[in-house]
C-alpha cells in the first residue's frame, strides 16, 4: 500500500464470515441443525421486505411466502417477470452427473473455486455445488421446459470450457424460462395473499433502527410519491452494477442504487473491482449506442478470431490473404487457441485494438470468422449450431456472417463484487440480507459460465429461507413502524436529493456525464489496470462527479412519472461507486481472475497472482462524503483446494 | 457495421399525455443526425437528450433489456405494434428500416385494459393478474421429486417451449381489433397443459385465467389473427384453439 491514496486507509482484519466448523461436506447440514427456527405459527407475524424480482429476489419472495411469512416484494419494472435475469442465454450448471462423465459436487466446487482464481470462500461455494442438484429438481417440478433427449430425460451440454457436460438449458432462453418458473411461484403466493407486490417502485434508501435494517424508502415511479415500508428484515436482490460502465450487456434500467444506498447506511462493499468482461459482444456501432448485445461464447468453438496485420487495412475481409492476417489467439496461445478463457480472450482483443489493429467503424472490434468452419462442416451444420446467433447478428448489424466475418468486441457483463455477506447471506448490517449478483458471492475474481443463474436460485430457494429464520428467531416481530423517526430521517435525505437534482438546471445531461464516466472506467478499470492509471482515474471521476453536482440538468417534476429524474439519481451513485471501484483496483496490487494489473504479469503477459498478500476479500466501509473508506479484510483459507496457477499456454 | 456514414432525419408524430387522467395529443418533432444503425429506442434517446437540453419534458417510453427478451418495450409505429418488421420487438428495430425524411407515427399500445400512465407507457399489470389466477404449477420449494423421475417426451417438451417463449409484451392485445388477451393467456395455458407436471391443476387453471381475462376488460377473440402477425416471438394462434378446447373440457368437468 504505497500509493498516497492508499496510505491513509484504515485497514482491519475484523470480519467474521460465520462459516461453521467441521468438514466442508457437512458444514451446511450441521449449520441447518444449529440455526434457530421460527415457530410455524409465528411466521405470519414477521414481515420481510424483498427488493428485486429476478432469479434471486423472485425465488426468495416466493419461498418465504410459502413458509408463511408476510412478504413485501418490490421491483422497478412494471412486472416481476422482466428482471434482467430474463436475458441469460446459455444455461444453468448442476452436479447431476446425468451424462456419466465424472461430474460430482466436489468437481463443481473445485471448478468454481479454481475458476474464481482462489478469491471465493470455500464453504459458500461447496454449499452452492450441493444445492445445484435441488435447483434442477425444483425448476423441473415448476414446469421449466428444459431441453430433453428423445427418451424424455433432461439434456446437458458442456459450456464455457468445462470438461464435463453439466449445463441444463432451454434453447437460448434459459434465464427467461427459469425466471418465469420463479415468477409463477411468486404469483401463486401473491394470489394466496402472502406476498404483496409493489411494481414500479425504486428503493432509494435503507432504514436502519438501532443498528438493524428495519425498512426501506421507495419512490413510486408512477406518481413520484416517496413511500415508507417497515419490516423485521430486508432482503436486497437488485443485481449487479456493470451499468456504471455505461455500455454493458446489462439492461438499461439495471443500476446500483439500492446496494449503494445500503452501503452508505453501513453495509460493506466487497471486491468492487471484480467485474467480468465478456469477449463475444457485438461492437459499438455509433456514439448513440445505449447498450451492447452479448452473443453466446459458444461461437468461439468454431469461429477463428483475427485482425489484419496492417492497421487500417481498407480491404474487405475476404480479400485479405492468409499471410496478412494475424490469428492472434492461436498465435499467442497455441494450446487453447480461440478457446482460452473469457478474460484472456477479452484482454488480447482489447490489447490488439489499443495497438491500432482493430477493425470496423470504431476500430474497436476484431473479426470472428466462420469461413473455415463452413468449408469444413458445410453451411447447414454451422446454421444448425449457431443459426439463431447469426440471425441476431444480422438483425443488429445488417451483415451476413455466413458471407463476411462477424465483428466482436468485449463488454462489461457481470460483477462478481457486491455487498459483503457472511455465510448466512447477511450483510454487516444485521437484518439486511443480500442475495444473487448483488452480493459479492461465490464467484471470486471470475465467474464460470452458467453459474450466475445457479447462484441466484440457490440463494433464493435454498439458502436464505433457512438463514433468515435464524435472524428472525432473535427478533420480536412488528416492533418498528413507519412512524419511527429513522423513517422520517431517511425520507428527508431522499427528498433533499430529489430536490437538488431538479433544482440545478445546468448544461449537461446525466447521460453525457454517465457516458464520460463509463469511458474512464472502461479504459482504466476494465480488463487491464495500472497503478498510475488508477490514481489518475480517481481524480478524473471526482472531477466528473463535481461537475454532475453543479451542472446537471433534470427536467420535469418530482410528483410525476419522470424517467430523467430516475436516471439522474442512478448516475449520481455511479460516480461514488466508480471511485470505489478504482480505489479497490488500486489497493489490489496483484493480478487475479478478470483483474490484470500490468505491474504483475509474466514476460508473456500472463497474470501473476499474489496469494501471500492478497488472498482476502476486500470489504469497504463508507465513512462519509469525501472521507477515505475503511478497508476490512476477510482472509481466505483454502483447506480443500490447493492454490494453483492457471496456465493456458 | 455498414461503412456508410450518412445520417438521416425524420419527422416524428408522438403521442404525449401528461398522466393517465389527462387527455393526450399528437406532438411533432424533427430528429436529425440519426445513424442508420441506431435502434428505434436509441433514436428516442437522442430525441430526449435534445428535449432535455432545450428544457422540455422528455418523452416517457419504456424499455429495459434492449435485446428483445424482457418484454418491457412496445409502442405502435405507424399503426403496427413493434413496427413494420415481423417478429421483432421495438428495441430490435433499426433505423435503417425507415427511409431518410420519412414521417413516423408513434403511439402507445392501446387497449382499455392497458391504461396509459404517461406518453407511450401503459399499465400492463392485468397480465400479471391473469397469471396469478393459475398460470403456474403449485410446488413449494423443497418438495420437488428428482428431476429425471418423470420423463417428458421430447416433442411435448419442444411444443411446450414454443408456447413458453411468450415475453408478455402485450403486442397481441394492441394488434387485436377486440383488444383480446387470448394469445397471451393461451400460450401459458397450452404450455402447462402439455407437461405431466401441469395435469393436476389443468381444469382450475384455464377456468381461473379465462375468468380473469374477462374481468380485466379484455375483449373476446374472434379469429382475426392480427395477434400472431404482431407477436415478436411468433406465438401461434393454434394456442388459442387449444385454450378453447381446454376451457370446454374444464367447463364440462366443472358441470
Amino acid at each position: 500500500m504505497n500509493a498516497p491514496a492508499l496510505r491513509e486507509i484504515d485497514v482491519k482484519d475484523d470480519l467474521d464470515s460465520r462459516v461453521p466448523d467441521g468438514p466442508i461436506q457437512t458444514k451446511w447440514e450441521r449449520h441447518r441443525f444449529d440455526m434457530k427456527l421460527v415457530n410455524p405459527a409465528n411466521k405470519r407475524k414477521y414481515t420481510i421486505i424483498v427488493v428485486g424480482t429476478g432469479l434471486a429476489g423472485g425465488s426468495a419472495a416466493a419461498s418465504l411466502g410459502e413458509l408463511g411469512y408476510n412478504v413485501l416484494n418490490f421491483c422497478t419494472h412494471d412486472s416481476p417477470r422482466r428482471a434482467h435475469s430474463v436475458a441469460a442465454q446459455g444455461g444453468i450448471n448442476a452436479a447431476k452427473n446425468y451424462t456419466n462423465d465424472g461430474d460430482s459436487i466436489w468437481r463443481l466446487f473445485y471448478d468454481t473455486i479454481k475458476g474464481g482464481d482462489f478469491r471465493a470462500r470455500e464453504a459458500n461455494v461447496h454449499r452452492l455445488a450441493e444445492m445445484s442438484v435441488s435447483i434442477i429438481d425444483q425448476c423441473v417440478a415448476q414446469g421449466v421446459p428444459f431441453a430433453r433427449e428423445y427418451g424424455g430425460l433432461l439434456a446437458n451440454r458442456s459450456f464455457g470450457g468445462a470438461q464435463v457436460s453439466r449445463t441444463f438449458y432451454a434453447r437460448g432462453q434459459t434465464g427467461q424460462q427459469l425466471l418465469l418458473g420463479a415468477y409463477g411461484s411468486l404469483m401463486r403466493q401473491v394470489n394466496a395473499g402472502r406476498v404483496k407486490l409493489f411494481p414500479r417502485r425504486e428503493m432509494l434508501d435503507l432504514v436502519v433502527v438501532d443498528g438493524h435494517a428495519r425498512g426501506i424508502i421507495c419512490r413510486n415511479l408512477v406518481d413520484g410519491k416517496i413511500e415508507r415500508y417497515a419490516a423485521d428484515a430486508v432482503v436486497v436482490a437488485t443485481g449487479g452494477y456493470s451499468t456504471a460502465y455505461f455500455l454493458s450487456t446489462n439492461a438499461v434500467n439495471s443500476n446500483a442504487t439500492a446496494i449503494w444506498r445500503c452501503h452508505k447506511r453501513g453495509a460493506y462493499f466487497a471486491n468492487p473491482c471484480f467485474m467480468q468482461i465478456h469477449p463475444t459482444c457485438i461492437p459499438q456501432l455509433g456514439e448513440g449506442q445505449s447498450k451492447l448485445t452479448l452473443m453466446s461464447e459458444s461461437l468461439r468453438n468454431d469461429g477463428r478470431i483475427w485482425v489484419p496485420t496492417v492497421p487500417d487495412d481498407a480491404r474487405i475481409p475476404r480479400d485479405i490473404p492468409e499471410a496478412e492476417r494475424d490469428y492472434f489467439l492461436e498465435r499467442i496461445y497455441p494450446a487453447f487457441g480461440n478457446l482460452v478463457p473469457r478474460d484472456v480472450a477479452s484482454r488480447a482483443a482489447k490489447r490488439i485494438c489499443d495497438e491500432g489493429q482493430g477493425v470496423g467503424l470504431t476500430k474497436r472490434a476484431v473479426y470472428l470468422d466462420f469461413s473455415d468452419a463452413i468449408g469444413r462442416l458445410g453451411e447447414a451444420t454451422v446454421r444448425e449450431r449457431y443459426g439463431n446467433l447469426f440471425d441476431m447478428y444480422h438483425e443488429i448489424t445488417a451483415e451476413n456472417p455466413y458471407r463476411t466475418p462477424m465483428q466482436i468486441y468485449p463488454a462489461p457483463h457481470y460483477t462478481m463484487g457486491g455487498l459483503w455477506v457472511d455465510y448466512n447471506l447477511m450483510s454487516t448490517i444485521p437484518g439486511l440480507h443480500v442475495i444473487g449478483e448483488a452480493n459479492f458471492s461465490d464467484h471470486g475474481a471470475n465467474r464460470l459460465g452458467a453459474s450466475a443463474l445457479m447462484q441466484g436460485l440457490c440463494d433464493g430457494y435454498f439458502v436464505l429461507p433457512y438463514t433468515i429464520g435464524n435472524y428472525l428467531a432473535g427478533v420480536a416481530p412488528g416492533k418498528i413502524g413507519t412512524d419511527h423517526p429513522a423513517f422520517a430521517g431517511a425520507e428527508g435525505d431522499v427528498n433533499r436529493q430529489v430536490a437538488k437534482l431538479l433544482s440545478m438546471k445546468g448544461k449537461r445531461t446525466a447521460r453525457e456525464l454517465h457516458w464520460q464516466l463509463g469511458r474512464v472506467l472502461w479504459d482504466q478499470c476494465g480488463m487491464e489496470r495500472s497503478g498510475a492509471g488508477l490514481l489518475a482515474t480517481i481524480e478524473k471521476i471526482r472531477e466528473l462527479r463535481a461537475e454532475f453536482w453543479t451542472n446537471v440538468r433534470v427536467e420535469g417534476s418530482a410528483e410525476d412519472l419522470n424517467q430523467s429524474l430516475e436516471y439522474a439519481g442512478r448516475v449520481a451513485d455511479y460516480f461514488e461507486l466508480g471511485e470505489l471501484i478504482a480505489l479497490d483496483a488500486l489497493s489490489r496490487d496483484e493480478s487475479c481472475g478478470c483483474h490484470l494489473r500490468v505491474e504483475h504479469q509474466s514476460p508473456e503477459g500472463e497474470p501473476i497472482r499474489d496469494d501471500e498478500d492478497f488472498a482476502y476479500v476486500a470489504a469497504w466501509e463508507w465513512k462519509g462524503e469525501g472521507a477515505r473508506p475503511g478497508l476490512h479484510r476477510e482472509k481466505l483459507v483454502f483447506d480443500n483446494v490447493h492454490l494453483a496457477v492457471r496456465n493456458y499456454k | 457495421m455498414s461503412d456508410q456514414h450518412g445520417t438521416r432525419s425524420y419527422h416524428l408524430q408522438v403521442w404525449r399525455q401528461a398522466r393517465g387522467a389527462s387527455s393526450g395529443r399528437m406532438a411533432s418533432y424533427e430528429v436529425t443526425g440519426i445513424d442508420q444503425n441506431m435502434s428505434f429506442l436509441e433514436m428516442f434517446d437522442q430525441l430526449n437528450e435534445t428535449l432535455l437540453r432545450k428544457g422540455e419534458d422528455p418523452v416517457a417510453i419504456d424499455s429495459d433489456c434492449r435485446e428483445g427478451i424482457c418484454g418491457t418495450c412496445g409502442v405502435c409505429i405507424d399503426g403496427r405494434p413493434h413496427g413494420p418488421l415481423p417478429n421483432i420487438t421495438t428495441c430490435s428495430l433499426r433505423m435503417r428500416e425507415f427511409p431518410d425524411g420519412s414521417t413516423i407515427v408513434v403511439e402507445p399500445f392501446r387497449a382499455d385494459a392497458f391504461p396509459v400512465l404517461k406518453d407511450l407507457i401503459v399499465d400492463r399489470s392485468a397480465f400479471d393478474r391473469i397469471v396469478m389466477k393459475g398460470g403456474y404449477i403449485s410446488i413449494n420449494a423443497g418438495s420437488a421429486p428428482e428431476a429425471n423421475a418423470a420423463p417428458v417426451p421430447k416433442d411435448a417438451a419442444d411444443a411446450a417451449m414454443d408456447s413458453a417463449a411468450c415475453i408478455g409484451c402485450g403486442a397481441c392485445v394492441a394488434a387485436c381489433p377486440n383488444a383480446a388477451a387470448a394469445l397471451f393467456a393461451s400460450a401459458r395455458v397450452r404450455y402447462l397443459s402439455l407437461l405431466p407436471q401441469g395435469q393436476p391443476e389443468r381444469t382450475a387453471r384455464v377456468m381461473g385465467m379465462v375468468e380473469q381475462m374477462d374481468a380485466e376488460g379484455f375483449g373476446h377473440c374472434s379469429n382475426h389473427g392480427e395477434c400472431e402477425a404482431a407477436c415478436p416471438k411468433s406465438i401461434s394462434i393454434e394456442n388459442i384453439a387449444k385454450m378453447r378446447r381446454e376451457y370446454l373440457r374444464a367447463s364440462l368437468r366443472a358441470g
